[in-house]
């Protein structure tokens, strides 16, 4: 029967091609603009490392004084300062952790002639690739006794190593960074999970490119690198040794808990931390201001969407509803004139169901054609997004799920468009109808 | 004209004309509200930054030198930039307006003060600053050669702020003369008040607290952050002086490299800058304009509708003496009754979004001035749209009603 109805739905609409034609149009609009914005919006919301997401946690602690206002600026309390980064990485007892923070330096070739680069990385301590489970092609990264020791060693990204060497199987060779010469002990497989997550998140970091390098963050102090990302500060500091300070945050920390049990354990051993260090009048607000963020939680915490892409995907969602209301308001203009044609149908026994399927039948295959439509409208916005200079711009792409949920969204949003109608039509009385013809 | 028989036919078709008010009311709502945002964004973009942007260009130069050497390489790229062809001066920077970083510091009336009044960004400038930059001196006077210091050698005994600055700091009697506390317990006198100067990057920020910056006499090296800006008389010349620079700063040294965010005009800076807004108008503007032709086949297809619906009833009003211009200021006025209602609905959901918008993202409220656009433009909408159905309801012959069923 579905058949005969959707045979009966194309030849209708074959009839008025104009009318059929707007509302395909409407709807691919409606669809196309509003899918282009969820996708965006998919993007930047998505779980950026699903298999250890789970497991992730971001602990923070408040060191500011009492009367400290934070601005728009952001929250200073977010990152660590050198000294409680260090004190957690000595006495908590997670199944793994790291502490980081970013840093770009000029990375030289080895041929004299060549000019050096500047490439962005990570200072960190020797877990974070177990801890984020980041594959290495070559080598592997290095040992807690390189940290201890502030080791010349360095992983790289496979790009940066291509770039230098031509080749990714380059461990045990030396590489100068800055003005000094490490020696390369892995090179790591592309990595870039995105939203990157784990870096300082906000000023247009939080989405883009992978690091280049990895190496000791005690090699980094100690050589005095540059490194990127926020560092607030809120007391007069000695300039000489200003990242060691106990009132300068800059440290980003990540702890694996893999038990409930050791996510009481840590949020336990934090509030102790944050608490002792109240007691010894270094820290002026309360011990239950110290958190431990699930990975998801931490990335809502710190609003990785731009207002801007709320406002868009706002908007879109309004075009979608004002096309709606046009296919409805259209879609009943068509069904109400085929007065005639649905009262001979009803007097000769079809029940009203049978009519509402029918009228249903045609609503759905203008549903699909506007989906159609509007994927492919929505592949142009993309388009035109992943042309724009923001950092999550690149990556906005539509997967498996978002084309079945567009196809899905306009054919469900017409049913529901085509309904009222439908209904209307199916409620014409057979009688008044047929004298009218 | 008549209302009433154009009400009661309404009324047994509350269905659609229910919808076409719906329509029309969601379409004023959106509108208004992308119209303002448009707006918005254009008076963003449109700030005065009181820098002289046509002649000005920057440029950025990485490298690794001790500091000590540092401090003389800088020196030398100064000389060799002024030196170069149509550059009338040159000054370094520590940060650039529509650049990448900002410098933001706290400032105290007294020494003794435990927290800061409020902080500002505070741009460093050398020798040349302000005839370099452009920036409009008001009241006081620029800074003497004997106040320039070395970057973190010492007193940076003077500082100039910015209008709103001063304004701010001291709202009751004259800035120039009084005294700030930024870096340490020592006071920097206000030599000076500039008409404009605003943060390097505007962050969403109010007029008045993205206008409030101090521009201290200090030298900052190349090494440490410090960006050279020159001021090309003719702006003709501008990517002639810079490929020239470039081949200076490479001449100082085997191992320098010109950092690409940090070197060009100005103008392009604040293009660049702003791209993302000018994108997101350009998106605004094509939006209101899908849902106003949206909108338009709406009452397009519901008006020829009803048309088709009510030929032999216009046959008869023709038959019974009505004219062709009455039959069309009949679909004209019900057209505009309904878009009317519409109107009305519409600004209050407006206005009701405008509210959401104001809570959610920091807007400010609109402007009753952006109603009566959204309303005249949506009438004319609905009287363009109607005219092609309703000139096809006039022609209905007379002779339809004489037709038999």
């Amino acid at each position: 029967m579905i058949a005969y109805y959707l045979r009966l739905a194309l030849r209708s609409l074959r009839r008025t091609p104009v009318m059929t034609a707007l509302m395909v149009c409407a709807i691919g609009l409606g669809i196309g603009a509003s899918m282009t914005m969820l996708t965006v919006l998919h993007v930047m919301t998505q779980d950026p490392i699903p298999s250890k997401s789970g497991v992730l946690f971001y602990p923070t602690l408040d060191p500011l004084p009492s009367d400290y206002q934070t601005s728009t600026w952001g929250n200073p309390a977010d990152n660590l300062t050198w000294p409680d980064a260090m004190a957690l990485l000595r006495q908590g007892k997670p199944a793994r952790q790291a502490v980081m923070a970013g840093g770009g330096l000029l990375v030289w070739p080895l041929d004299a002639a060549g000019r050096p680069t500047e490439h962005g990385g990570r200072y960190t301590t020797w877990q974070f690739f177990d801890l984020f489970g980041v594959p290495l092609e070559h080598g592997g990264g290095w040992t807690a006794a390189d940290d201890a020791q502030q080791a010349r060693v360095v992983v790289l990204g496979r790009d940066l190593a291509m770039k230098l060497f031509g080749s990714t199987d380059v461990v045990g060779r030396s590489v100068r960074l800055k003005d000094t010469a490490f020696r390369i002990v892995g090179v790591a497989a592309p990595w870039s999970p995105q939203p990157r997550f784990y870096v300082d998140l906000g000023g247009g970091r939080s989405f883009g490119e992978a690091d280049d390098f990895f190496l000791p963050l005690s090699t980094a102090m100690g050589l005095q690198f540059d490194i990127s990302g926020n560092r607030s500060s809120w007391a007069e500091t000695d300039m000489q040794d200003k990242l060691r300070s106990p009132s300068m945050t800059w440290l980003q920390m990540w702890v694996e808990l893999d038990t409930p049990q050791q996510v009481a354990d840590y949020r336990r051993f934090l509030h102790d931390y944050a608490a002792q260090e109240h007691a010894s009048g270094r820290f002026q607000r309360d011990p239950d201001t110290a958190r431990l963020y699930p990975l998801m939680d931490w990335l809502g915490h710190k609003k990785l969407v731009p207002s801007e892409v709320q406002l868009q995907l706002w908007l879109a969602i309004g075009f979608l509803v004002v096309c709606l209301v046009n296919i409805v308001a259209l879609l009943l203009a068509k069904f109400l004139r085929r007065g005639g044609e649905v009262g001979v149908r009803r007097a000769l026994g079809a029940r009203a169901s049978d009519i509402l399927l029918q009228l249903g039948c045609e609503a759905a295959l203008i549903g699909v054609a506007g989906g159609v439509l509007g994927t492919v409208l929505a592949q142009l916005g993309l388009w035109s997004v992943r042309r724009r200079p923001d950092g999550y711009a690149r990556i906005a792409q539509m997967d498996a799920s978002m084309l079945m949920a567009s196809v899905a969204l306009a054919i469900l949003a017409t049913l529901l468009a085509g309904l009222i109608p439908a209904w209307r039509a199916s409620r014409i009385s057979p009688a008044l109808q047929i004298k009218a013809v | 004209m008549d209302i009433r028989p154009i009400l009661s036919t309404l009324l047994r078709h509350k269905t659609a004309a229910a919808l076409i008010v719906l329509e029309i009311a969601l379409s004023c709502a959106i509108v208004c509200n992308a119209l303002f945002l448009i707006g918005n964004r254009l008076d963003h973009m449109q700030r005065p930054s009181g820098f002289d942007e046509t002649h000005l260009v920057f440029v950025k130069a990485n490298g690794i030198t001790k500091d000590e050497e540092a401090k003389a390489v800088t020196r030398a790229d100064l000389d060799g930039l002024r030196a170069i062809p149509g550059v009338d001066s040159a000054t370094v920077v520590n940060q650039i307006p529509f650049g990448s970083s900002v410098w933001m510091s706290g400032i105290k009336l007294r020494p003794e003060q435990e927290d800061s009044t409020l902080s500002s960004t505070n741009y460093m400038v050398s020798e040349d600053g302000l005839k370099t930059l452009g920036l409009r001196l008001l009241e006081g006077r620029d800074f003497a050669a004997s106040e320039y210091v070395d970057d973190g050698d010492g007193w940076i005994p003077s500082v100039i702020v910015s209008k709103a600055l001063a304004q701010r700091l001291f709202p009751d009697q004259g800035a120039v003369g009084q005294s700030i506390y930024v870096f340490g317990n020592k006071p920097h006198r206000i030599v000076g008040i500039v008409e404009h100067l605003p943060r390097p990057r505007d962050g969403g920020a109010s007029a008045a607290e993205y206008d409030m910056s101090m521009l201290f006499p200090a030298r900052v090296s190349y090494s440490d952050g410090g960006t050279y800006a020159l001021r090309v008389g003719d702006p003709a010349r501008r990517a002639a002086v810079l490929e020239q620079a470039k081949q200076v700063i490479a001449s100082h040294g085997p191992t320098r490299i010109i950092s690409k965010g940090g070197t060009g005009t100005m103008e392009d800076k604040r293009a660049r800058y702003y791209r993302n807004d000018r994108a997101m108008a350009w998106l605004l503007v094509a939006v209101s304009a899908a849902l106003l032709v949206v909108t338009a086949l709406g009452i397009v297809g519901l008006a020829s509708f009803w048309v088709a619906q009510r030929t032999r009833q216009i046959g008869v009003r023709r038959a019974l003496g009505a004219t062709k211009g009455q039959i069309l200021r009949y679909f004209q006025t019900e057209n505009f009754i309904l878009a009317t209602l519409g109107i009305v609905l519409g600004m209050v959901l407006a206005y009701a979004i405008n509210q959401l918008l104001m809570s959610k993202y920091e807007l400010p409220r609109l402007p009753l001035s952006y109603l009566p656009v959204g309303a005249v433009l949506l009438w004319l909408l609905g009287q363009i749209a109607v005219l092609w159905p309703a000139r096809r309801a006039a022609a209905v012959p007379p002779a339809i009603a004489t037709r038999s069923a």
